[in-house]
């Protein structure tokens, strides 16, 4: 059973609790192992400095040649996008090994409880694995493969994969 | 919102775009490809289906415009969506003018392109389920070349069908333009005769020398001018159906004749002296009531029971007025098939469709609309497109007020008003007005009206 690895890559601290709660989120969603891989290498290349935001693309390219082997997921607190698009909370390669996803734009000024963009992270971070086991977007209401474009959109999703979702990440490798 | 079953052409010079905006839409489900430039888009446009189209607006050689207006032409069912970088109200206009579906501006935010697609979803599958009821619709409503939904030409179908089948001889009553020649035709088609000839002959055109050796042929010598032998239409329809439109007009004489072959299954050549065997089926029609005729004496009474075996009428169009939309998008079918180009027609100018009566029937309306076509500017008719004669009453003298027409002006109403009245059949016309049509053609020349008897639109239009 090949572990998922979890590699913060943001700028600040992210404190003891978050990645805990995403590791164990994913865990479970998944049926998987979660590590939590730490290295101090930073994506340099991603940031676009017209922009003003750090390139998901870049990012994906550069997490598949440093980063552990297996499917690994990067979090940073920085804002990411995709050329297309003003922003996104995160991208990964369609059935691939890399994916990334941002508190950036989890957590609105003025949110009353931390553990809201916390519930959220955790949610993006599952969808975003979901990708790399080659699930595209789902329309089962509260799916967490449901496409969220805004953090309204992802409270509306449960944390965890659909029954057809989870069937097919479990024929992935998956064991949930 | 999943977009499984809809293809989607990204068209955008960069391949930063086209990469990040197919790899946004792929997780949708969305089938996903993409063209560098204007050009490419039109040969992938021409070799496959798409549903949505993402065309960038700014692109080398051909632009974004000039690729919807392609789009327009060779998939007028895919939603166009224009992508710039440069937003000015002026060209969001402009491509929304040329039927673009929407417009976006770079880069996108995420909540407007998901939305956007969503809507584009919809209106996708509304596109092809309207394509499914209307493919059904329009065969639920036909019976091979006839249209309608009205429950008596259901009525005409069903024992058209039957009586298709059968051997027997089959008489068409109707207005002019109903359609009695199609409806035969249609016989024929679903008969056992099918794969032999259709005969098609008016017995009201031609004198009763020329129809006698027209129907039964002659031999040589047989009148002055007839310097060889030649085969009849009975001889000619043989193991296939003869269709004799305008019974009701033919001669005493034809009608003894034509009884004689009705019984016998024989015809006898002009000048000639063996019968000759013919193997015909007769669907016969006219717009004369032959029992009316039978009772004032014109018509054999046994030549009518002897054409009655399956009598089929078609109600007048004024009477399934149900049907106009239908034959309207029939015929813009066929004009679209023939123009290479499809027209639409208006709701004003199909509201005038329907409150039109229609005195040339079918015809009538089939010419309406070949005229709006031609016509028409652009690709939607407008009701003055159209040309529909006013309804005589209102018919415009160009008498001061109170002042009595003159005599050739109440010649060239009356012409114009028979003219319309047969849908713009001049041998019908002639017939009517009880000149020939040489005579005729000459009054439509010097009155300068046109077929279907409306004068010309002094404004050209």
């Amino acid at each position: 059973m090949e572990a998922i690895h979890l590699w913060w890559i943001g700028d600040g601290d992210p404190g003891p609790r978050t990645l805990e709660h995403v590791r164990n989120h994913l865990a479970r969603a998944l049926g998987l192992p979660v590590r939590v891989f730490e290295d101090p290498a930073r994506p340099a290349d991603a940031w676009d400095a017209r922009r003003k935001q750090w390139s998901t693309s870049r990012i994906l390219a550069w997490l598949a040649h440093a980063g552990p082997p297996g499917k690994v997921l990067a979090v940073t607190d920085q804002d990411l996008f995709i050329p297309i698009l003003t922003f996104v909370f995160g991208e990964a390669q369609l059935d691939g090994r890399a994916a990334v996803v941002s508190t950036a734009r989890l957590g609105e000024p003025g949110l009353p409880d931390p553990r809201v963009a916390l519930e959220r992270l955790a949610k993006e971070a599952v969808h975003e694995v979901g990708h790399c086991f080659g699930l595209v977007h789902c329309d089962s209401p509260g799916c967490v493969m449901g496409r969220s474009s805004t953090a309204r959109d992802v409270d509306r999703k449960r944390g965890e994969f659909c029954s057809r979702c989870r069937d097919h990440v479990s024929r992935r490798g998956g064991g949930a | 919102m999943t977009g499984r079953d809809t293809r989607v052409l990204v068209v955008d010079d960069e391949e930063i775009v086209r990469e990040s905006l197919g790899g946004w839409l792929r997780e949708d489900g969305f089938e996903v490809d993409s063209a560098p430039d204007g050009k490419s888009a039109v040969e992938r446009m021409k070799a496959e289906r798409w549903n949505v189209m993402l065309v960038d607006l700014k692109m080398p050689g051909m632009d974004g415009l000039q690729v919807l207006e392609e789009a327009r032409k060779l998939q007028p069912d895919a939603a166009i969506i224009m992508m710039t970088a440069y937003a000015t109200v002026d060209t969001a206009v402009t491509a929304m003018k040329l039927g673009a579906f929407d417009y976006l501006v770079k880069p996108f935010d995420p909540e407007e392109l998901s939305i956007l697609m969503q809507k584009v979803v919809t209106q996708q599958s509304l596109v092809r389920e309207n394509a499914v009821l209307r493919k059904a619709l329009k065969k639920e409503h036909r019976f091979r070349d006839l249209v309608s939904k009205s429950p008596a030409m259901q009525r005409v179908f069903e024992l058209a069908q039957v009586a298709a089948r059968s051997n027997s001889t089959i008489l068409v009553l109707g207005e002019s333009g109903s359609g009695k020649e199609v409806l035969a035709r249609t016989i024929h088609e679903e008969s056992p005769r099918s794969q032999g000839p259709f005969v098609a002959m008016s017995c009201a055109a031609l004198t009763e020398t020329l129809l006698e050796s027209e129907l039964f042929g002659h031999e040589r010598g047989a009148f002055t001018g007839a310097t060889g032998r030649r085969k009849g239409k009975f001889e000619a329809a043989s193991g296939g159906t003869l269709f004799l439109d305008e019974i009701g007009d033919i001669s005493p004489k034809l009608q003894l004749d034509l009884l004689r072959v009705l019984e016998e299954r024989k015809v006898q050549r002009v000048g000639g002296n063996e019968p000759v065997d013919v193997d015909v089926r007769i669907v016969a029609a006219t717009n004369k009531d032959l029992r009316k005729a039978v009772a004032d004496g014109t018509f054999r009474e046994d030549l009518y029971y002897r054409l009655n075996v399956i009598p089929v009428t078609l109600p007048p169009l004024r009477e399934r007025k149900e049907d106009v939309p239908l034959l309207v998008e029939h015929f813009l079918d066929r004009l679209e098939a023939e123009m290479k180009k499809r027209v639409k027609v208006s709701p004003e100018a199909m509201s005038a469709l329907l409150a039109h009566d229609w005195p040339g029937n079918v015809r009538e309306l089939r010419n309406v609309l070949e005229r709006g076509a031609v016509v028409a500017q652009g690709d939607v008719m407008k009701p003055s497109d159209l040309g529909l004669a006013p309804a005589p009453a209102r018919a415009p003298g160009t008498n001061a007020p109170g002042e009595p027409p003159s005599l050739e002006e109440v010649e060239k109403r009356h012409v114009a008003e028979v003219l319309a009245h047969t849908g713009g059949n001049v041998t019908q016309a002639a017939r009517l007005l009880g000149i020939d049509r040489v005579t005729l053609y000459n009054k439509i020349r010097k009155f300068q009206l046109r077929r279907d008897g409306e004068e010309p639109d002094p404004a050209g239009g």
